[in-house]
């Protein structure tokens, strides 16, 4: 069996001593930052990015996965307590779980959340350790119309998951897209949009643009909001589930966890659009919906568990296609781009230690995650209750050290402040930022592949439309846009981000 | 002629002026031919299609709706004096090292927050520089000016 094989050799690179505690330090601090409220995956990663450079490369990436999945744990950790979702996957999450905290069954909520996502989580890294053979192999056969032509799937997906106006997030992709062309042209090696400004010359870093966009612009607007958060002030206790819970729960957390992982593969699916379809499925199919929303337990299993195992599964298109589906995994494109890893599917071939090692302290992740979490919660909790003026300047203080040891220079600091000022315009306009870092990331692939595609087709191009591949993902970017505009579905969509 | 939709409009602004000044841009570039572009040929179509969105966003806005928007509310002060703290935070980093310029920064982005206390800010500042000096400083090593440049030699 070549997959026991490689799994065998993923454990022998993830469990060495430093890796494993490199995994627990991911996970721990992820789930630190992850539980603040209003700080998400997004700006835990961008905030604890640069406390990995010093790592080697395979201990760096298991770092970040750990720091992304304790972020994920500790978002749902908010959102059951103090009904403030720690990022956008678990806003449902809400819903049902902080009722059930309501009702004085928080730690039954948090039990469930934490096994749920641990059965997922076991499920979807089976599914990632199967199809990245396969899929990598199938990768190896595009030539650039294929990319071009995938690349533009992958952006038209990220429309899909926008709240809000389709032809806004458009544009915020094709702004992402010219952002990404600022630096030096890798072809001609001429500079760009630097307006000889030489800090520029290896364009705008990621981390000014992650950590502007979204650490700096939410520091902001929560000042702006200054809404008191109502913290549970009531002891936690109750952790065990009872038969009857793990009864009603245990076929939520199955078809929470299939839901996700099937979601978590496509192009603008992930944690957020599979824990929606989760709750939706479980309503729709549940003999009594109307108790949905007032502390059901099947409201929490299976949302949590679909969210993680979309997580989890939407690395596949990173790891072998070099495409992140949507904007958490374009952090850690960037990242795994710092760290001089391609992502791609030469990862698979030329350093099958690192990928299969990642693969599997994924796995020993969601392990430490469900050891760590439900002992710790009464940490987390105390965390919540740290006033936010007390936190958002070591926040802001973290981000400005961090980004200054990216390049040892205090010109990207000035960046991220510019581009915490793009952020607070983008978020006063509605304009949401997540497909603008999608375009930045792709723009210099896409823009290299199309003028490949193009060179090696004479300037015509029909190319894109004669090879089956490449027209297979034109047409479904096209139906994809097709679907989202067609007005039944936009008022669905509409109404699934409002009960957000 | 009345604005519907005032987010619409000042984002069709926002893509023109971006969309037009990449075009402007790229025109001091080699644009090339389809087959052979140049630096300039991708931005220039980028440049293009983001006017083009923004022209018809702007139309859009102008259009009689049923529900006006309203116009988005803005408070300058938290935003300025977190942009301004970060900013001065850039400038003094290296000549006063960063010890000085972490207290520096937590006080004044303080001020930000509705809740402001002096005593609170200090104290907050007292105990950052310190969590900074043991973690960035003496356990993750960081490549950072400590002290200000002035006290060397």
């Amino acid at each position: 069996m070549e997959l026991l094989s490689n799994l065998a050799l993923g454990f022998q690179t993830a469990v060495t001593p430093m890796n494993l505690v490199y995994c627990f330090v991911g996970a721990l601090i992820g789930t630190l930052i992850g539980v603040l409220p209003g700080i998400g995956p997004v700006q835990t990663i961008a905030i604890l990015l640069p406390t990995t450079f010093a790592l080697p490369p395979v201990a760096a990436l298991i770092m970040l996965a750990g720091i992304y999945y304790g972020a994920q744990y500790g978002g749902s950790t908010t959102s059951i307590l103090v009904n403030v979702p720690g990022e956008a996957s678990s806003v449902v999450t809400c819903l049902d779980g902080h009722q059930m905290a309501r009702r004085g069954r928080a730690g039954a909520a948090l039990t469930v959340s934490a096994l749920g996502s641990f059965v997922a989580g076991t499920f979807a890294t089976l599914v990632l350790a199967v199809l990245a053979l396969p899929l990598s192999e199938l990768a190896f056969k595009f030539g650039p119309e294929e990319y071009f032509s995938l690349m533009a799937f992958g952006l038209i997906g990220s429309v899909v998951m926008a709240s809000g106006s389709m032809l806004k997030a458009v544009g915020m992709i094709v702004l992402g897209l010219l952002l990404g062309m600022i630096g030096t042209d890798v072809t001609s090696g001429i500079q760009r949009f630097t307006f000889g400004v030489s800090e520029l010359a290896d364009g705008i870093g990621f981390v000014c643009l992650a950590m502007g966009l979204f650490a700096i612009c939410d520091i902001v607007n929560t000042l702006e909001k200054r809404d008191k958060r109502e913290i549970l002030k009531s002891k936690l206790t109750g952790f065990m589930l009872s038969k009857e819970d793990i009864r009603t729960c245990a076929p939520a957390v199955v078809r929470g966890t299939l839901c996700g992982s099937l979601l978590g593969i496509l192009p603008g699916g992930g944690a957020i659009l599979s824990s929606f379809t989760a709750y939706m499925l479980e309503k729709k199919i549940a003999r009594d919906p109307e108790s949905f929303g007032k502390g059901n337990i099947k409201g929490v299993a299976a949302p949590e568990s679909a969210n993680n195992a979309a997580a989890q599964t939407s690395f596949v298109p990173l790891l072998t296609l070099g495409i992140p589906p949507n904007v958490v995994l374009a952090m850690m494109a960037g990242a795994m781009m710092i760290h001089g890893i391609q992502p791609g599917p030469r990862v698979v071939t030329a350093n099958p230690a690192l990928f299969w090692g990642v693969i599997v302290s994924m796995w020993l992740g969601n392990v430490i995650l469900v050891l760590l979490n439900l002992p710790l919660v009464g940490i987390w909790v105390r965390l919540l209750s740290v006033p936010y003026r007390l936190l958002y300047p070591a926040i802001l203080l973290f981000c400005c050290i961090g980004l200054y040891s990216v390049n040892n220079n205090t010109f990207d600091i000035g960046l991220t402040a510019l581009c915490g000022l793009l952020g607070y315009i983008f978020y006063k306009l509605e304009c949401e930022p997540a497909p603008l870092i999608l375009g930045f990331i792709l723009g210099p692939m896409m823009e290299e592949n199309l003028r490949r595609a193009m060179l090696l087709s004479r300037g015509d191009p029909s190319v894109f439309f004669t090879r089956p591949l490449s027209l297979a993902f034109l047409i479904m970017a096209v139906a994809m846009l097709i679907v989202v505009a067609l007005p039944s579905i936009r008022g669905k969509r509409e109404q699934a981000f409002k009960e957000g | 002629m009345r604005i519907s939709q005032p987010k619409d409009f000042l984002t069709g602004l926002m893509f023109l002026f971006f969309g037009a000044a990449a075009m402007v841009l790229s025109r001091g570039l080699t644009i090339g031919t389809a087959a052979k572009m140049g630096p300039g040929y991708f931005p220039f179509v980028l440049g293009l299609l983001l006017a083009a969105l923004g022209a018809v966003l702007l139309w859009r806005s102008l259009l009689p709706a049923k529900d006006r928007e309203s116009w988005p509310s803005l408070q300058l002060k938290p935003l300025a004096i977190v942009l301004l703290s970060v900013f001065l935070f850039s400038q003094i980093l290296k000549p006063f090292g960063l010890l000085l310029s972490t207290a520096l920064l937590v006080v004044m982005v303080s001020k930000a927050s509705h809740e402001f206390r002096w005593r609170e800010a200090l104290a907050n500042a007292a105990v950052l520089v310190v969590i900074v000096l043991a973690v960035f400083v003496y356990f993750l090593k960081f490549q950072i000016p400590v002290w200000p440049a002035f006290t060397a030699g």
